[in-house]
């Protein structure tokens, strides 16, 4: 599990970007992080990985102080966090089996990564993994031919093949269609699932939060000001989080498509909620 | 947009009055600075050559044709010189240009010392015109081809070096990012984030620094440093000039070539 | 990619290659892998005069540390603010003939006969390097500056009527056709459509090219054409190493300079 204690980040502006945060996720948890823009959600995702250093606080992964790491200890540490991005970065002119075998880049050496020649293991999995998000078609294509939602797929692949025990999320949706945002978020919360892992998913679109995660974090200025199950988000919470507004419109629309996932998800926060 | 109030009634105006005359004063500054420049330069010059010069081009003209074309003979292997100049120097100079552009590119420099350092690199070689390159190796390696070589290499490394850390500065941080997140070394992070992003824009680079080459290594003959210069250096102290008008005709044709070769591999990379 | 079932995935994968036919490859590869043997082959390079040469080079690379300002020092600064003052007028003169040339050789403003005539004009200018220019210009008008002006000048018209035809090519066309909607003449046409669209790029290039002239105007001087190049050919004939370094690097600082100062100027225009 994931163990949050303390982590505060300034930037070198001045800007607090997170004030002493605090967040435990279980194993198997698909925790959604919302909050407006400039709340920390990026940051603090980026902090658990170390693409941003946390200024003090520690990130705990599985008994691994990661915030305590060395370089080559962290680049290790990276391996077991998939992570997957707003704006899919892919790298635009290498070809979709290159964009997912670069997740096991952390695996093997400069050479073998120079030459692309990677283990054969290696390559059945990120085949199998293409079959699995359904472009199995395009792996000699390259990432810039594919659609927004295909290449988020890739991200996905991509994220997966690192053989995760967390998956770091940054806002995944915010490039794509409505129709396409559910497909994808219903992608990423399936193969949770089938792999039993975590994850934390910014996301700053409430009604998908509500349909696909377990479990809702509000940050607010660097600061959780909710933690529960999703139908714990009333006008007064989503006030707190993010201002004044009329809700009910938001929260009546959750009723009306609430996906089945919902009610089965919701029987199990008792469980995971802490 | 000022608008001034006169006894007719309200008057709009491109400037104020104040905007008006510093532009005119500057434009009168400009214009002395010219003027005296003219004067020191007019104050070296033999005027009785200048008034001549039509007589004498005409002079030129009537004894540049028609052109030796036998000369061709002895001109192919200059011509071949010529290109391997600026073919060998500019893969010397993409060879030492890439590491350079990494090392001077700011998301990509190991520290502030070394990008410093990178950037003189960078900066001397650009503000030395090939000849002179070419004159100071000639000085200390002696004359030919490979001293041509060298001189092409050198200046076109600041040239190369710059165009292609500016694009490196340039890149998508967050395809690098991702790269980052799977926890890759530097070295990977290079060869997956970075270079497939620049590896368009530094094949333009190359052909297009290629293409300015062939002009250069026409040139770089008149100090020594070998190809087709060293032929027209020789023809006009012999007042060959029908062999000059022929080597002129050859640079030519192999510059436009050698534009239209570029351009068509551009092309085709983008 | 049929085959592919759910259990037997397959273990290799080979990046497809960038030139899709095998045999155009392998062509491609081995042309060049001749070319390359033969121009190395046919290079010269004589060793001997090289591994002879590399003490100076040392002496060369040490004379920089610290250049000899002194002992020459009236005549690198007679030499470099000739190259200046020739650098000012031949960038305005140039500029100023560009401006017609431009103009007749966009192919949206000039009837056909003027556009391939200007083109024609500004192909022969850019074809030929400044030193050939200037060799030219000193027969026809005598050593000294004139010549390295006049060189310098039709250089600045191949290379700045050039790029302001291209940008006036790229106009907003539906800019231009407003203005003409309005029943503007053809000077208030290009005054009010056109200028305003390139004016920012064009300041821009010009100071670029101020710059380039400067550099060129070193090279100018090594055949006669007046600047500070006579005084760098005379230091490197005599294997005066220390005031050539000093030239050298005065060269750089004032290249540096122009390009600090016009990359500010260009952001400020913009």
């Amino acid at each position: 599990m994931l163990r949050l204690e303390g982590l505060h980040k300034r930037y070198r502006t001045g800007d607090e970007a997170l004030k002493g945060v605090d967040l435990d996720v279980p194993d198997g948890q698909v925790m959604a992080l919302i909050g407006p823009s400039g709340a920390g959600k990026s940051t603090l995702i980026r902090c658990i990985n170390r693409l941003v250093e946390p200024t003090s606080g520690r990130t705990v992964l599985n008994d691994t102080d990661l915030t305590a790491l060395s370089q080559s200890g962290l680049r290790a540490a990276r391996r077991r966090m998939g992570m997957i991005f707003q704006e899919y970065a892919l790298v635009e002119r290498l070809t979709v089996m290159e964009n997912v075998l670069s997740g096991r880049l952390g695996y093997v050496g400069f050479w073998q990564s120079w030459f692309r020649r990677f283990p054969g293991d290696d390559v059945q999995e990120a085949f199998r993994l293409l079959d699995r998000v359904g472009l199995v078609e395009m792996v000699d294509k390259r990432a810039d031919e594919l659609s927004g939602g295909q290449r988020q797929r890739v991200g996905i692949a991509r994220a997966l093949i690192q053989n995760p025990e967390l998956l770091l999320v940054d806002e995944p949706t915010a490039s794509l269609d409505p129709k396409t945002s559910r497909q994808i978020m219903r992608l990423i919360c399936e193969l949770c699932k089938e792999r039993g892992l975590a994850a934390i998913i910014n996301i700053h679109d409430v009604l998908l939060a509500q349909m696909f995660a377990e479990r809702i974090v509000g940050l607010r200025l660097g600061e959780i000001v909710y933690d529960g199950p999703p139908d714990g988000l009333t006008p007064e919470v989503l006030t707190e989080i993010y201002g004044e507004e009329d809700w009910e419109a938001t929260i009546e629309r959750v009723d009306e498509e609430g996906s089945p996932n919902t009610e089965a998800l919701a029987s199990d926060i008792g469980a995971a909620g802490s | 947009m000022p608008v001034l109030d006169t006894n007719e009634g309200p008057v709009w105006r491109r400037r104020t009055t104040a905007a008006q005359w510093a532009i005119w004063g500057g434009w009168f500054v400009g214009v002395a600075i010219v003027v005296y420049c003219w004067k020191l330069v007019s104050d070296k010059t033999v005027w009785f050559f200048v008034t001549d010069a039509g007589r004498q081009a005409a002079d030129m003209a009537s004894r540049m044709v028609p052109p030796k074309w036998s000369y061709m003979e002895t001109l192919w292997r200059p011509v071949w010189d010529t290109i391997n100049i600026a073919t060998l120097g500019t893969l010397l100079a993409i060879a030492m240009a890439f590491p350079i552009a990494f090392l001077a590119a700011r998301n990509t420099t190991p520290n502030a010392g070394v990008r410093a350092i990178a950037l003189l690199v960078i900066v001397s070689s650009r503000s030395i015109n090939s000849l002179i390159w070419a004159l100071m190796l000639v000085a200390i390696i002696g004359p030919g081809v490979f001293a041509g070589v060298l001189a092409i290499g050198f200046r076109s490394i600041g040239f190369c070096a710059k165009l292609l850390y500016e694009a490196i500065e340039e890149i998508d941080a967050g395809q690098v990012e991702a790269i980052e997140a799977t926890g890759a070394s530097g070295g990977q992070k290079l060869v997956y984030g970075v270079i497939p992003q620049i590896l368009p824009t530094f094949a333009g680079i190359s052909v297009f620094r290629w293409d300015i080459n062939i002009r250069e290594s026409t040139v770089l003959g008149l100090v020594g440093a070998g190809g087709i210069g060293l032929q027209l250096d020789a023809s006009i102290s012999t007042l060959a000039w029908t062999q000059v008008s022929l080597i002129l005709i050859v640079i030519l044709a192999t510059v436009i070539v050698s534009e239209w070769v570029s351009a068509r591999v551009r092309h085709a990379i983008i | 990619m049929s085959e592919i079932s759910a259990n037997s995935y397959p273990r290799s994968w080979k990046k497809p290659p960038l030139i899709a036919n095998r045999l155009l490859r392998w062509c491609l590869w081995f042309g060049a892998a001749i070319y390359l043997a033969l121009a190395l082959g046919t290079m010269e390079i004589n060793w001997g005069r090289v591994a002879e040469g590399l003490p100076r080079g040392q002496k060369f690379i040490g004379a920089f540390f610290p250049p000899d300002f002194v002992s020459r020092w009236d005549s690198i600064v007679d030499g470099i603010l000739e190259s200046i003052w020739m650098t000012v007028i031949a960038t305005v003169a140039g500029i100023a003939l560009s401006i017609p040339v431009g103009l007749g050789a966009a192919n949206n403003l000039a009837p056909t006969p003027v556009y391939l005539f200007c083109r024609a004009v500004i192909a022969l200018s850019r074809t030929f390097p400044e030193v050939i220019l200037a060799i030219f210009a000193v027969k026809l008008f005598g050593f000294g500056p004139f010549a390295g002006f006049l060189a310098l000048s039709i250089a600045t018209v191949g290379f700045y009527a050039k790029l302001l035809a291209e940008d006036i090519e790229d106009m907003d066309a539906r800019q231009a056709e407003a203005i003409k909607a309005t029943g503007a003449g053809w000077f208030q046409w290009i005054n009010y459509a056109i200028q305003p669209q390139v004016m920012p790029r064009m300041i821009g290039l010009a100071v670029y090219r101020l710059d380039i002239n400067f550099r060129e105007s070193a090279v100018v001087g090594i055949v006669g054409g007046g600047g500070i190049g006579a005084t760098l050919l005379t230091a490197f004939d005599r294997y005066e190493f220390d005031s050539a370094a000093a030239i050298l690097v005065i060269i750089i600082v004032i290249v540096m300079v122009l390009e600090y100062s016009s990359g500010y100027l260009r952001k400020w225009v913009q």
